[in-house]
């Protein structure tokens, strides 16, 4: 089986906008090969979490270790090479509006590598069907596509450099039912295919159950659980049950069950 | 329903008596209108009527429900600031946002600095497109500017020139304001108005649609890429149009200086070559590449500190032209008291 060997280290993680506290001890680990899912109520600092991990903010205590590095004590040229092995899709796509999507696709490896022009053009195409995008979507500008394909484009972006991690912010917010679906089939796929390891914040309680292997739930500063989502939905805290209960909850739920139990 | 309103208002009855409100006739009721009747039943309630109501289909009883299980949670008052207290508020705002502008440039001074060591790592291709989109296809509306200001400042003195028979001083003064502050002071503040604003807007923009994290999350800083280029292809583009504006207004003074003083134009450069000296032409071009780092400098970081969506992108865009064009200006006023001092 996998190596259980932690991809993400968090340990008594606190961060503070002010008088405001987001997180006041947060501690969490996640392992090769899984698909890690970060869940909680608005507001529950989901977001800036993902934000610490990928380096776009910085805790005010605590400790965060990626791929065996601490990110507080990086140096410009080390963080460099780290966010080299990590790709990320953000919530509303992040693509770069003046490029196409072929040259948005081949940004990092024009930045980081010195692959000839063409190769890249090669490489960012094959990308491009690997996410399942039509070969017309290449020379396509991002505001020209809809939000399922701009999210898949954003998606093979994040591939470009082969990371071993992948952080999804959001990847099926705003998407209808059928894309959604394809987003969730695509990760699976992808982890499959190049053993990625996969943390995503969402909403998304379908993707919850067809997909993640092990979620964590943020309320009131803290981890509150982690576990699948079978074991999470024996919890009782508050922040945990509105994931669990409810009619959309419940349906999700059935679903999932369903899904686990064709599988075996 | 204002005159429903003040027609509930004006009924009265006698105290004590059991008043029926009928809705058998009623066909629709909406929110607005349950609001007025349960203001209606309230007041007539504290004034000591019991009240029934008869005859409301089921679905508008609900609504009536709705209504009068809310209580009244008096909304949180927002406390009127004093003028003062705004002022203070304001002024401790505008003293941060200096301190963080500050901040921006010498973090830019640092990047620029790094880029320069590895020549390398300069990105020449966005150089060349902002040299291009700030510089050259400013030309025809500084050119046009500056030709008509030209003309203005010609046409003005005139008047009291010819008075003086001091026709052929047309010349000195017209070349003197144009070269030393009307042409790098006006193409600044075009430019400004143009670019600076572009530059904003754009930066503004993608942070809105996360496109500067993405940038950070793929390896490229935002400061690499978006704003040097702008930097430098400002820096090398203010001062070149400078020079066009400096022709272009001597020539619009020219013209007007034969038409109305007739004077000719051999006479005009004969007079200016004598006036003018090379040193004039110097300070003004000297002062447009501090006027250009002005511009992009304040453009990329109004457009950088965007929050929210596009209502903050044109309130951005905005500030950034605004504080572009006053730092400008004295900036202006700076060079003109430390050249006076040096002597220039």
């Amino acid at each position: 089986m996998a190596e259980s060997e932690s991809v993400i280290e968090i340990s008594h993680l606190a961060t503070r906008f002010g008088q405001h506290i987001v997180h006041s001890d947060v501690s969490l680990e996640v392992r090769r090969g899984e698909i890690f899912a970060i869940i909680g109520g608005s507001g529950s600092g989901k977001s800036t979490l993902l934000r610490e991990m990928i380096m776009l903010h910085r805790p005010d205590a605590g400790t965060i270790k990626v791929l065996g590095q601490d990110l507080q004590a990086l140096e410009a040229a080390e963080a460099l090479a780290l966010r080299q092995r990590i790709g990320v899709t953000f919530q509303q796509g992040g693509l770069f509006g003046s490029l196409s999507v072929l040259e948005n696709i081949g940004l990092p490896l024009r930045e980081h590598t010195a692959l000839n022009s063409s190769v890249i053009d090669e490489i960012a195409a094959w990308k491009l069907a690997l996410v399942g995008l039509a070969p017309e979507t290449a020379q396509q500008y991002p505001a020209e596509l809809s939000g399922g394909m701009n999210k898949r484009a954003a998606l093979a972006r994040a591939l470009a450099l082969d990371p071993e991690l992948l952080f999804l912010d959001e990847p099926t917010a705003g998407l209808d039912p059928d894309s959604a679906g394809g987003v969730d089939a695509l990760v699976l796929k992808l982890r499959e295919l190049f053993g990625l390891t996969v943390v995503m914040v969402t909403h998304d309680l379908d993707l919850l159950w067809q997909v993640a292997d092990r979620v964590a739930v943020l309320g009131d500063g803290k981890v509150q659980g982690v576990g699948s989502m079978a074991e999470l939905s024996a919890l009782t805290h508050p922040a945990i049950r509105q994931f669990f209960d409810g009619p959309r909850a419940r349906t999700a739920a059935m679903e999932g069950k369903e899904q686990a139990w064709k599988a075996k | 329903m204002g005159q429903l309103d003040q027609q509930l208002g004006a009924l009265t009855a006698p105290p004590k008596t059991v008043i029926e409100v009928d809705g058998r006739a009623v066909e629709g009721l909406d929110t607005v209108g349950v609001w007025l009747l349960e203001n209606l039943l309230q007041r007539l309630r504290a004034e000591g009527h019991p009240v029934q109501l008869e005859g409301w289909t089921s679905q508008f009883s609900k609504l009536i429900e709705l209504i009068s299980e809310r209580t009244k949670t008096p909304l949180p008052e927002m406390p009127a600031e004093k003028m003062l207290a705004r002022m203070g508020q304001a002024t401790i705002a505008t003293g941060e946002q200096a301190l963080a502008l500050l901040a921006f440039l010498g973090e830019s001074a640092v990047a620029l600095a790094g880029n320069l060591a590895h020549p390398a790592r300069i990105r020449w291709r966005p150089v060349l497109h902002n040299i291009g989109s700030a510089g050259f296809d400013a030309l025809p509306i500084v050119g046009l500017l500056s030709f008509l200001l030209g003309i203005v400042i010609a046409y003005q003195s005139s008047g009291q020139l010819r008075q003086f028979g001091a026709n052929i001083f047309v010349a000195d003064l017209v070349g003197l304001s144009m070269l030393r502050e009307f042409a790098p002071l006006m193409t600044a503040i075009i430019v400004a108005g143009r670019s600076g604003s572009a530059y904003a807007a754009q930066i503004g923009s993608m942070s809105v649609s996360d496109e500067i994290d993405a940038m950070r999350t793929i390896g490229i800083m935002p400061i690499d890429l978006l704003v040097l280029p702008k930097i430098v292809g400002l820096m090398i583009a203010l001062p070149l149009l400078t020079v066009f504006a400096d022709v272009l207004g001597v020539f619009g003074g020219m013209i007007m200086a034969r038409t109305q003083l007739g004077i000719g134009f051999e006479d005009f450069l004969e007079r200016f070559n004598k006036a003018v000296s090379v040193t004039s032409y110097l300070t003004g071009i000297g002062k447009a590449p501090v006027f250009a780092v002005i511009i992009a400098v304040v453009g990329c970081f109004q457009g950088l500190r965007t929050r929210g969506g596009a209502d903050s992108v044109g309130r951005q865009t905005t500030r950034a032209v605004v504080q572009a064009i006053f730092l400008v200006v004295v900036a202006d006023a700076v060079f003109s008291v430390v050249f006076s001092i040096l002597n220039i």
